[in-house]
């Protein structure tokens, strides 16, 4: 093997490069240039991240901070421009770079008759371009770049079609929520700073194990803390998810990539990097466990009866999030980096399949028009079904094996942990398997038009389904339970980056292993049959009363924000805007303005036009200046 | 009488009080140019007659810049006055105030 890790800076560049390609003459360049512009550019990402993951794979790979450039140097304090490359690196990039380059392809079919359509190539390189830098860097600053960029890139995008006002106000939406997380992101930043002089993360695990550095526990919990704020940002937790299920305003493709590679795995990247940290502040890991379970929680009951179907994946992205945060919490971070790999396999092909279902169904994206389109998109009824097996953890799935190793890790962690996560599970089931249901079995719901049009996509939108099919198929078995003849790849990867693992085997948990794995089996079959029974149906309106109604709506979490945050602040502007800004800054301008005026009016009448004034005047003030001179001035 | 420095004091002062009281008091464009060049040759006097007093030939100098600051002035002003007569038939400078705003 050559040296892939020497280039690694060339992972990045090449979709910059192509942002900057598309971006500059999106407006010249043929639509399929664009296209392929955009695509070779991840292709070639792609390529070198799989060379740095076979070298790092090698256990004689000495990790080490490449230094690119100095990015701020002032005294004794020095942050480079550094990328770091090690397992966990190396595993998002590949996750980023193949995921995102599926996505790419699907884009140039699904994106095909937009006119906008390479300037979305442009963004959809930058915000591939953003995440590399954020997994890549070796220091908080570098990830930070990353961080905001990613942010920015998702206002862009969920924005895209921006002729719509519905569209751009979820766009900043997004952008809004994470500027608050980003907030309590810069604060932990600041504090490590100021307790430990250094944001590398080399450096500042080193002092972390060797205490040189004396802080209290407290100050961990706090660093911790404000860094979480940041993840429940841009990973969509409670109480700052609201966001993702908005930024449904974009393309589909655009929420696969969001949902699956980039984005959202931010925050679980960044507290599986940080666990050094996490290990020794149990408070903040404990507040990460609880508000992923509150999340897993409420987004499941939410997904339960939405009836957009890209809705229903948004939720359940938040409510998959919201379980490997309770991973991580309990401190099986490389179960969390595992569920976080499966879930970018199994979310990625459920929104391209849902977008390949909304392309044929000409746009239309509500369940309640669909139904029986089992027979006419064969390959999407296929692929959506393993990706809904997969959510769901039908067995020996990706979803299946990262699930269960979940909620293996929370038993031992916390038992009442444990059967809350377990029902959330079981409710993930039965939305994926009613928005199945709804979609691909029963009769056709919608107009006769649409009917007509019913087509399956074309093959660069199929393949990429086919390919994330299988990977969602046997992903899994990368760290397939010892029960099952499998061995822990993963965690034995992830070890080079030093990240603890959670292990799962010994002679008890076989035995809770099996009943898990039987418990899975009986409950997917109960759910399949009711599910079938209940919504693979001619007729159904989607209209939902009384406690559903709130789910429906969503516990009106929305409305609360709006309610408690949104009106008062508005309130708040319009009093500034009314008294401070018209009354009290207008008035001091306007006043200084009216003052001279008024002055200058006066002083006016001194220009007379008579000559011989002026003559005197002159000659006073000669007079005057002598006089001062002489006396007083020396 | 040996001529002594007061006297050339009080004789540039009183040609320069005339200059300006010249300038103060008439309406002539004219005769009020003249009262300015009186003023500046007034000062010229004094300037010599320094000069010589503690025998530094920088006075001198000074007179000299004077003087052709005072001729290129005399170019401008007198250029001024003629076209202001054309235009109004009066050297009288409360015609002027016309300019007012």
């Amino acid at each position: 093997m050559g040296n892939f890790s020497q280039l690694v800076y060339l992972v990045p560049l090449f979709p910059l490069i192509g942002f900057l390609i598309n971006g500059l003459f999106w407006k010249r360049m043929p639509k399929s240039m664009g296209g392929i512009i955009g695509c070779v550019a991840i292709l070639a990402s792609f390529i070198i991240s799989l060379g740095i993951f076979f070298e790092v794979k090698n256990p004689a790979f000495q990790v080490e901070p490449k230094v690119l450039f100095d990015f701020i140097k002032s005294g004794d304090f020095y942050i480079p421009f550094a990328f770091q490359v090690d397992a966990l690196s190396s595993l998002f990039l590949l996750i980023i770079t193949g995921i995102g380059f599926l996505i790419h392809v699907y884009s140039t079919s699904y994106m095909h008759h937009d006119e906008g359509m390479v300037k979305y190539f442009a963004y959809l390189n930058l915000f591939v371009f953003f995440m590399l830098l954020l997994v890549l860097g070796a220091n908080y600053v570098v990830m930070f770049i990353g961080w905001e960029g990613v942010g920015l890139c998702s206002y862009l995008l969920i924005g895209f079609w921006f002729k719509n006002r519905d569209y751009t106000n979820a766009g900043k939406k997004a952008f809004i929520m994470n500027r608050i997380g980003d907030l309590g992101f810069l604060v932990g930043m600041l504090l490590i700073i100021f307790n430990f002089h250094t944001l590398s993360y080399h450096e500042f695990f080193d002092k972390l194990h060797n205490s040189q550095t004396i802080v209290p526990t407290s100050t961990y919990n706090w660093i911790a803390i404000c860094l979480f704020i940041g993840a429940m940002g841009k990973s969509a937790q409670v109480p700052l998810y609201t966001w993702l299920p908005d930024a449904m305003a974009g393309p589909t493709p655009v929420s696969a990539l969001i949902h699956a590679a980039t984005m959202v795995t931010a925050g679980i990247y960044m507290i599986v990097r940080s666990n050094a940290l996490y290990d020794l502040a149990p408070m903040a890991l404990d507040l990460v466990a609880t508000i992923g379970l509150i999340t897993a929680l409420l987004a499941a009951t939410i997904a339960l009866y939405q009836n957009d179907i890209k809705k229903v994946l948004a939720y359940s992205t938040v409510s998959q999030l919201g379980f490997m945060f309770l991973a991580l919490g309990v401190g099986a971070y490389t179960t969390g980096v595992f569920h976080v790999m499966t879930h970018a396999f199994f979310k990625a092909l459920l929104f391209l399949g849902a977008g390949s279902v909304i392309h044929a169904m000409g746009g239309e994206q509500d369940i309640t028009r669909m139904g029986g389109l089992r027979k006419k998109l064969p390959v999407t009824y296929f692929t959506f079904l393993i990706g809904v097996l997969a959510i769901s953890g039908f067995p020996f799935t990706s979803g299946f094996v990262s699930k269960d190793e979940i909620l293996m890790a929370v038993y031992e962690h916390n038992k009442l942990y444990f059967y809350l996560a377990a029902f959330a599970a079981v409710l993930t089931a039965i939305y994926m398997f009613r928005l199945f249901m709804l979609v691909f079995m029963g009769g056709f719901r919608g107009t006769q038009e649409q009917e007509h049009h019913l087509h399956e996509s074309p093959s660069a939108i199929t393949i990429p389904l086919i390919i994330l099919a299988v990977l969602s198929l046997v992903g899994g078995f990368v760290q397939l339970p010892h029960l099952f003849g499998g061995h822990d790849y993963l965690n034995e990867f992830l070890a080079g980056a030093k990240i603890p693992a959670y292990v799962h085997e010994d002679a008890s948990t076989a035995m809770k292993e099996m009943t898990l794995f039987g418990g899975t089996v009986l409950g997917l079959l109960i759910i399949f049959i009711a599910t079938r029974k209940l919504f693979a149906v001619k007729q159904f309106d989607g209209n939902y009363t009384g406690f559903r109604k709130v789910l429906a709506n969503k516990w009106y979490v929305d409305e609360l924000y709006d309610a408690v945050f949104v009106r008062p602040i508005e309130a708040l502007s319009n009093f500034l805007d009314k008294f401070a800004e018209k009354k009290g800054i207008d008035g001091v301008v306007n006043g200084v303005g009216k003052t001279v005026k008024w002055g200058g009016d006066r002083l006016r009448l001194l220009q007379s036009g008579q000559v011989g004034f002026y003559i005197f005047i002159m000659v006073l003030g000669i007079v005057v200046l002598f006089t001062l001179s002489f006396f007083w001035i020396k | 009488m040996p001529v002594n420095s007061t006297h050339y004091l009080f004789l540039s002062l009183l040609l320069f009080s005339i200059g300006i009281m010249g300038a103060l008091m008439r309406r002539n464009a004219i005769i009020i140019f003249m009262c300015i060049e009186l003023m500046l040759n007034a000062v010229n006097l004094l300037l010599v007659a320094f000069s010589k007093i503690y025998g530094d030939a920088d006075a001198q100098l000074f007179v000299f810049f004077i003087m052709v600051v005072a001729a290129a002035e005399v170019a401008v002003g007198l250029a001024i006055i003629v076209m202001m007569y054309r235009k109004v038939h009066s050297v009288d400078i409360n015609i002027l105030n016309r300019l007012k705003h």
